[in-house]
């Protein structure tokens, strides 16, 4: 059963460890929001409407059609929710960033939850002077409060439960949403297929360089700067200009819109088709380009980049071939 | 009989000189301990940064990239560019907890088998001390069960 009392398939959107920005991209597709409501009833969306996961609980099966689940998994919380819109829902989308590769929450696989938790709560500019540390379990007189607790690793939504289409971006841009909208719209009317289950949808088949405008030429660096030191050619291309682009690694789909409007891609659509291991994809891309065959020149060009793992992996640690650091897997600080 | 640790290494080799170095070694009957299995490329800039990691994540203890001294590779200079993809790949696997000494870069021409069989037992003795890798991603089911683990704040 799919279809509510208003002959209606049934869409849910839900945010796990995720910071909202997909919520916003969803609302800024403007009128084609419309279109949702005209072809959906909204089941289950915490940031636009009120529901209670007992609500989504009490659902049969299966009984939502289309659920675009966003965000990270983190916690419990976060994969009970997976699991839970997992079973109510036909089609599950792994939307944004974080659900298909962790995002900036799998950072946090760099380093073990301990050190991470006293950061937190212990460090110098945290004013928690009696050391309070919040515990998973309280009772207060109006009964048993439960708050969700932190797994060592974070991990992407297809680590927990099986996903059937994969959107990438931070956040998926609106363009894509709506193209994508419209296709499941024919499909509800018999006018297209689905694509086959386990695709990327809303994104290209090629990297972001592929999409830029800007002019290639030869790359030779001899030096990595930071694009606050450097006055940018609104031309020619930022890796060549020694500012460190994720361009020859990322997926396609976004028009390059970082770097036409002067900034260097920083990866957010994820691995281009075919790479396995997107960090090790930028470190082939980038290390080739230098220009020395001397390896202590090269040492220091590289010192030019403070943090490589932060860098190549901004936006795909989790969904990456090691998945954490070491001292996250044993949950011991480095 | 003593439980002695005998490290997994993945060894990356080219076409036209480590891979004849090995054979040089075999050929000459030089004895190097067989921890390493040795994948033949056509060249050490074939060598793409996935490969090492995918090694370590697999279950390898560690992993050797051999190639053409700088100067002479087939190709020109894709020996340079292997070299430029090691240093800022060991880079970020220290980031990651992996210990720099697991992953060696050797230059070894064709007729330089003594050469590359004792950088070999070099590697295997230096590895044997840091004992195992064990990512946890190479074990079935340990991953599950770290990742899901519920960790007290």
């Amino acid at each position: 059963m799919t279809a509510s009392s208003n002959g209606k398939p049934k869409f849910a959107m839900y945010w796990a460890s995720s910071c909202g920005g997909c919520e916003i991209a969803v609302l800024n597709i403007h009128e084609k929001i419309l279109d949702v409501d005209a072809n959906f009833e909204v089941v289950f969306w915490p940031v636009a409407m009120d529901a209670k996961y007992k609500d989504v609980e009490a659902m049969p099966d299966g009984s939502i059609l289309l659920t675009l689940f966003n965000g990270a998994i983190r916690n419990d919380e976060n994969a009970h929710m997976a699991q839970l819109l997992r079973r109510k829902s036909q089609i599950l989308v792994a939307f944004g960033s974080c659900a298909n590769e962790g995002c900036m929450p799998a950072l946090a696989n760099l380093s073990s939850v301990q050190e991470i938790i006293d950061t937190a709560y212990s460090t110098i500019t945290t004013d928690n002077p009696q050391g309070i540390r919040p515990q998973p379990n309280y009772t207060v007189p109006e009964g048993d409060l439960h708050i969700p607790t932190l797994y060592p690793i974070v991990r992407t939504l297809d680590q927990v439960v099986k996903v059937d289409y994969y959107m990438p971006g931070c956040p998926p841009e609106s363009h894509q949403i709506a193209a994508v909208i419209d296709l499941v719209v024919k499909v509800l009317h018999g006018e297209a297929q689905l694509p086959p289950s386990g695709s990327v949808i809303g994104a290209g088949n090629s990297t972001v360089c592929d999409e830029c405008t800007r002019q290639r030429d030869v790359k030779t660096i001899k030096e990595f700067k930071r694009i606050q030191h450097v006055m940018l050619d609104t031309q020619v291309c930022i890796l060549e200009q020694g500012v460190l682009c994720s361009g020859p690694a990322t997926r396609s789909g976004c028009k390059a819109l970082c770097p036409a409007a002067g900034s260097p891609c920083i990866g957010c659509y994820g691995p281009a088709e075919g790479v396995l291991d997107y960090g090790a994809r930028l470190i082939s891309a980038v290390a080739s380009v230098i220009d020395s065959n001397d390896p202590a020149e090269i040492d220091r060009i590289l010192d030019g980049i403070p943090d490589p793992a932060g860098m190549f992996y901004r936006f795909n640690l989790a969904g990456s071939v090691l998945r954490a650091s070491k001292s996250a897997w044993l949950n011991k600080p480095s | 009989m003593s439980e002695q640790f005998e490290p997994v290494i993945i060894g990356f080799t080219c076409n036209w000189c480590s891979y004849r170095a090995a054979d040089l070694a075999g050929t000459s009957r030089i004895k190097y301990p067989p921890n390493v299995r040795l994948i033949r490329l056509m060249c050490s800039g074939r060598l793409d940064p996935t490969f090492v990691i995918k090694a370590l994540a697999g279950g390898a203890d560690g992993v050797l990239i051999t190639g053409c001294h700088p100067g002479e590779c087939h190709y020109l200079d894709q020996n340079y560019k292997a070299m430029r993809r090691y240093l800022l790949l060991r880079r970020t696997l220290v980031q990651m907890g992996i210990e720099p000494q697991r992953v060696k870069l050797v230059w070894a021409s064709a007729a330089e088998g003594a050469r590359l069989a004792s950088e070999i037992t070099k590697l295997v003795e230096e590895i044997r001390l840091l004992g195992p890798l064990n990512w946890p991603t190479s074990t079935n089911g340990k991953v599950e069960l770290i990742e899901s683990m519920e960790v007290p704040a």
